[in-house]
Parts: structure tokens; C-alpha cells; sequence
């Protein structure tokens, strides 16, 4: 049997959804509470790790497959650098300005609000996809190489 | 028009997380996608250095102590186009090199975000941003060392990640001590603390710090381990990166903009300087003479130009200190910084040729090499030039600096340097000697009968880096491109308005 006992594996089946949901909880209010994009990608990944650890690697690889969880990656990094972009449309070539909360929040009641913050609740959701899918990836990785060629040396 | 200044970093951080998203199929695509995207770059440069735009920044529209700020003056400008015209050649070089290996797109994904560091680490006006932009070069730098996941090639890589972690480690924390004693990240601001309150012994240490770790990173010599192992085990077009520009946007540039414009010289760094100088120049060269492989040959004589940068530089700062003519400064300045922009052409000129001679016969072993001159009439004129070069011999570029900064020397009544500068520069000649007699002339092992020349692409950046080893004189000699294009790099060392110009910014 692949993984680890049934126990481990009911409890981690039961609780992967519960910490999956948490850290986009931390994504999405990231601009408002304490956390954020990275903190929130962070626990994404964990609850893959959970998945990992209980049912083996190639059980997460069939939930989540290397090109896929490569292009999230990129398609994070690239979304952060076209909210960055978006800035260059609103007058003088700005990068990183905050249009959202400058041209169209301005002077509104936002404060502690969901909505409100502008740009930086998009820039977590796209910092988020990008920590949690290359973090993903760098434990797949790691989870790749096996210790046997060094082991065989020793005996 | 103006040309806004992120757009050096965006440009390529943009293309390097579109080109993974292309498979092995696709992959000429990504291959012309990130042509482009270093074609755009050069571009970019040379219309800056046209119009020699120079500005500030400001990320966000933030105000400038609060908000990250990015700062376009001389020195930068001319980091900027050297970054440019290297990545250019060697990305064209590596559209037919790099065929051999697999993981093209992810080659080139690593190779746009080293640029995407680079220009970051020249544009930064903020010292915490030069830190980050540093990290991203030189992260990439190290997956792009061992990226060949040879024995040999992890081994180097994992050595220089250790090395290149501890110099990140130490600016670290020169930053971190800066920034508790004066209480800002912009480098403006830091500079004016300095200038009004002076230098504390926490300064101190933290320019310590820094000269530790900037010295890391461009491998000058007492800390310059890791640097014979990691360029050559590269792939070429990456050795010619590292080499070409990585050491010099990260070391060099650093060290010498926060030594000039942030902590202001005085007598003992400059001599700290000269010593590193001559250390490197001496040391390199004398190592690069016994060796038998031809890219840590390569490698062992960056570490002993990289010294007439510095020496140039720290002959610079101490006759600023000194207080003697200006005059003489600027040339010893120009000298280096004219010196920085000619090695980054020939060596990166010579590690191309290296790598055409690795994929034509496998082997950059010297004894095992011997009259290609007919087989690779084409590399060898392109590794005779850039020979040409690096040993300063006239009219090719490496002459005119050399001049300079043996001039400067002289001027300066540095007289011992001055010798040491020439008999360095005899050495170079040499073991260039050595690398020509081994390699082109003698005879042809029997196993290198069927050897071909490289073409296309690879020939054709060799070609535009050896015109432009042959043409750069032209930026000393000619008056009107030495005032667009070097004097305002030297100007921005020599006069220190830097913290002025940026502080009278509305």
C-alpha cells in the first residue's frame, strides 16, 4: 500500500479541503487582515504536502500535474507583472500604479471593506497562484530524488 | 520621447514566464519570442544612450523617500547598454547552442530573468532594490551553472550557490546596519545622512560589509574561489554572460556606486580598492597561465581584468581623496569604466568561440586540440581578434583602456602600478599566445579530422561582437560619442551629485 495508514489517510482526506480553503481565505483577504499573496500560497502548497505525505507522489501527480501546476506558476508571475502594466494606461507611464483605487475607489467609504485597496488584492490573488504552484513544484521535486544510490554505497 | 524606465526590467521578467509556457514543440517560438525580447532591450539602450536621457522614476507614483525609485544617470546608461549588447550576442549564440541540451524554453526563461536582475541592479536608486534585483541574478545565474545536471557542472554550481549566498548574506546585512543607522533605503538619502552627520564606526562596518560582498560577487581575489569552477562548467553563451556583465552589474557597478555615490571615497578605501586591484590582476593572470582547459583559462584571466576595473577605479578614488587634479581621476575612471565595457565584448567574445570549439570537437581541453585554423577559419579569426584584444594589443579596444588606465598611473605618480599594468598586460599575451598555438596551429589530431565549422547564428554573433572589438576605439577617440556615451559615466563618480540630483527632484 502506497501512503500511509488508513487513519492518516481519512484524517488528511477530511482536512486537505479545510486548509485548501483557508489559504485562499488568506489570499483574498490579504489587503485587510494579517497575510497576504505569499502567506496564502504558502498554505495552498501545504495541503498538498498533506495529500503527499498521506497518499505518496504519484497519487498528488495524477490531482495536480507537473505542466499544469508549471503553468499556473507562470501564469501568476505574468498576471502580478500585467497589473503592474495596467498602471502605464493612466497617464505618465506609471508602473504599479494603483489605477483601481485612484481613478475608480477614490474617496469612496472602503475602509475594512472586501473591495477596496485597488490593485493589491488582484497582485495577492496573482502572488498566491505563483507561491503556491512553484512551492508546489520545488516539494515535488524534492520528493523526486531517492536517497537508494547513496545507501547502496554504504553497504 | 521618454522611455519609461521599468520597462528594462518588465520586458524580459514579461517574456521569461511566457517562454515556459511553450513546449518542446513550440519551442522555436520561444526561441524567436526571446530574440525579440533582448533585440528590444539593445534597442531600448542605444535609443537612451542617443537621446542620453537620464531621469528618475518613480515606481507607483509614490514620493521619493517613501516609494521604490529607479535612477537613469551615466553610469547606468552605460551598464545598461554593455548588459544589452551582451545579452543580445549571446542569446543569438544560444538559438543553435543550446540545440544539444533539452529544457530549451526553461534555458531561456533562466536567461531573461538573470536580465531582467541585472538591469534591476543598475537601475535601482534604492539599496534594499538592488539587493532583490541582485538575488534574482544571481539565482538564476546559479540554476543556469549547473543547468548541463552534469557531475562536474552540479558541483560548481552548488559551490558557487554557497559562495554567492554568503556574499548575499553579508550585503544583507550591510544593508540591514545602514539602514539602522540612518533610518532610509534610498541611496540619495543615505548619502546626505553620510554627508551631514559622517561616518560611524556602524558605517564602517557596513561598507566592510559591502566590500566583502560586492567583492563576492565580482570575484575579486582573496574572494574569488568560486569563480574558475562555476564559469567554465556553464553552457557558453551563459559563461559569456557570468562573465561578460553578471560579475560587473553585480560586483563592480555595486561596489563602486556605493563606495563613490553613497559613502563617499576617502584615502584608505581607494587603497583598498588598488590592493583588490593589483591582487586580482596578479594573482588571475599567473593562475591563468598553467591552465590546460580552455574556458577556466578564460575564467582565471576575468578574475585579472576584473582587477584593471578596479585598480582604475581605486587609482580614481585615491586622487579624488587626495585632493590632486580632478583631471587625472576622470581619466583613471574612465579608464577602468571604459575597461569594464571592452572586457565584457572580448570575453564574452571569447567564450562564444570557446563553446563553438566545444560543440564542433567535444573537447576545450588544450592538448587535445590542434590546427583548426583550416577547419574553423571563422572561429579562429573571431578568437584571434578578441586575443588581440584582451592582450591590448592596437588598434582593438583592450588596447585603448589599458592605455588609459596605465596613463592615469603614470599621471597620478603611481609608478609601480603603472609597471605592474604592463607587465600583467605581457603575461595576457602570453598565455592568449599559448591558447592560439595550441588550438589553431600545430597539427590535427587524427580524431578531429571531421570536424565542422559552426554557422548561422553562432557565427553571426561571434561576428557582431568581434566588429565591435575592432570598432571601440571609436567611442575614446571620437569626441561627440566620448560625450555622449562615457563622460557622464565618469562624471557621475567624479563630480558626487548623485544625492543632490535626486533630492531636488520635486
Amino acid at each position: 500500500m502506497k501512503g500511509m495508514t488508513l487513519i492518516v489517510k481519512t484524517i488528511s482526506s477530511w482536512v486537505k479541503m479545510l486548509v485548501f480553503l483557508f489559504g485562499i481565505y488568506i489570499i483574498l483577504f490579504g489587503h485587510i487582515t494579517p497575510g497576504g499573496g505569499f502567506a496564502g500560497g504558502v498554505i495552498l502548497a501545504c495541503s498538498y504536502v498533506l495529500i503527499m505525505l498521506a497518499f505518496g507522489r504519484d497519487y498528488t501527480e495524477e490531482n495536480l500535474s507537473l505542466k499544469l501546476a508549471s503553468k499556473l506558476d507562470c501564469t501568476g508571475a505574468l498576471l502580478f507583472i500585467a497589473i503592474a502594466l495596467v498602471g502605464f494606461m493612466y497617464g505618465g507611464f506609471s508602473f504599479f500604479y494603483n489605477f483601481i483605487q485612484q481613478e475608480y475607489l477614490a474617496g469612496k467609504e472602503t475602509a475594512f471593506k472586501l473591495i477596496s485597496a485597488g490593485t493589491i488584492p488582484l497582485s495577492n490573488i496573482a502572488i498566491g497562484l505563483k507561491v503556491g504552484a512553484s512551492l508546489f513544484l520545488v516539494l515535488l521535486m524534492l520528493s523526486a530524488f531517492r536517497p537508494s544510490d547513496s545507501s547502496e554505497k554504504e553497504n | 520621447m521618454m522611455i519609461p524606465l521599468p520597462l528594462f526590467v518588465a520586458v524580459p521578467l514579461a517574456v521569461a514566464f511566457i517562454v515556459p509556457l511553450f513546449g518542446q514543440k513550440t519551442k522555436s517560438a520561444a526561441t524567436v519570442l526571446a530574440n525579440v525580447a533582448t533585440a528590444c532591450l539593445l534597442i531600448l539602450a542605444i535609443y537612451i544612450m542617443r537621446t542620453g536621457q537620464s531621469g528618475i522614476y518613480r515606481v507607483g507614483q509614490w514620493s521619493i523617500p517613501i516609494g521604490i525609485n529607479l535612477v537613469l544617470d551615466g553610469l547606468s546608461g552605460l551598464m545598461l547598454l554593455t548588459i544589452s549588447i551582451v545579452s543580445f550576442a549571446a542569446m543569438l549564440f544560444s538559438i543553435r547552442y543550446m540545440e544539444q541540451y533539452t529544457a530549451k524554453p526553461k534555458f531561456l526563461s533562466l536567461f531573461l530573468l538573470m536580465v531582467a536582475g541585472m538591469n534591476g541592479v543598475v537601475l535601482s536608486g534604492d539599496i534594499f532594490n538592488l539587493f532583490v534585483f541582485l538575488e534574482i541574478a544571481s539565482i538564476s545565474s546559479y540554476a543556469l551553472v549547473g543547468f548541463g545536471c552534469e557531475h562536474e557542472e552540479l558541483e560548481a554550481s552548488f559551490k558557487y550557490m554557497v559562495l554567492g549566498s554568503v556574499a548575499s548574506m553579508f550585503i544583507l546585512f550591510g544593508v540591514g546596519l545602514v539602514y539602522g543607522m540612518t533610518g532610509t533605503l534610498n541611496l540619495a538619502y543615505i548619502s546626505k545622512t553620510i554627508q551631514l552627520a559622517g561616518l560611524n564606526n556602524g558605517l564602517y562596518f557596513a561598507l566592510a560589509m559591502f566590500i566583502v560582498g560586492f567583492g563576492l560577487k565580482a570575484a575579486l581575489v582573496p574572494f574569488h574561489a568560486w569563480l574558475p569552477d562555476a564559469h567554465p562548467s556553464a553552457p557558453a553563451p551563459i559563461s559569456a554572460m557570468l562573465s561578460g556583465v553578471l560579475i560587473k552589474a553585480l560586483g563592480v557597478y555595486a561596489l563602486v556606486r556605493v563606495i563613490f555615490n553613497v559613502f563617499g571615497v576617502s584615502i584608505p578605501i581607494g587603497w583598498i580598492l588598488i590592493t583588490l586591484g593589483v591582487l586580482s590582476m596578479v594573482i588571475g593572470v599567473f593562475l591563468a597561465v598553467g591552465q590546460w582547459d580552455f574556458k577556466r583559462l578564460l575564467a582565471y584571466h576575468s578574475i585579472s581584468q576584473m582587477g584593471y576595473v578596479v585598480l582604475g577605479v581605486g587609482i580614481g578614488a585615491v586622487v579624488l581623496a587626495q585632493g590632486k587634479d580632478p583631471a587625472w581621476a576622470s581619466l583613471a575612471i574612465l579608464g577602468g569604466l571604459f575597461h569594464l565595457m571592452n572586457h565584457s565584448v572580448f570575453k564574452s567574445l571569447l567564450f562564444l568561440t570557446s563553446g563553438s570549439i566545444e560543440i564542433a570537437t567535444g573537447t576545450r581541453q588544450l592538448k587535445q586540440l590542434g590546427g583548426l585554423a583550416e577547419k574553423m577559419p571563422v572561429t579562429r579569426t573571431m578568437c584571434t581578434i578578441a586575443s588581440a584584444a584582451i592582450a591590448g594589443i592596437p588598434p582593438f579596444n583592450g588596447f585603448w583602456s589599458k592605455l588609459l588606465i596605465v596613463l592615469a598611473a603614470v599621471k597620478a605618480q603611481f609608478y609601480g602600478l603603472a609597471a605592474v599594468t604592463v607587465l600583467v598586460s605581457l603575461v595576457t599575451l602570453i598565455s592568449f599566445l599559448k591558447v592560439q598555438r595550441y588550438i589553431f596551429l600545430g597539427d590535427l589530431p587524427d580524431n578531429l579530422k571531421e570536424v565542422k565549422e559552426s554557422k548561422g547564428s553562432m557565427a553571426w554573433s561571434m561576428g557582431v561582437l568581434a566588429g565591435l572589438c575592432v570598432v571601440m576605439g571609436i567611442l575614446l577617440l571620437w569626441e561627440p560619442l566620448r560625450e555622449q556615451i562615457l563622460t557622464p559615466a565618469v562624471q557621475v563618480l567624479v563630480d558626487n551629485v548623485y544625492s543632490s540630483k535626486i533630492i531636488a527632484m520635486p
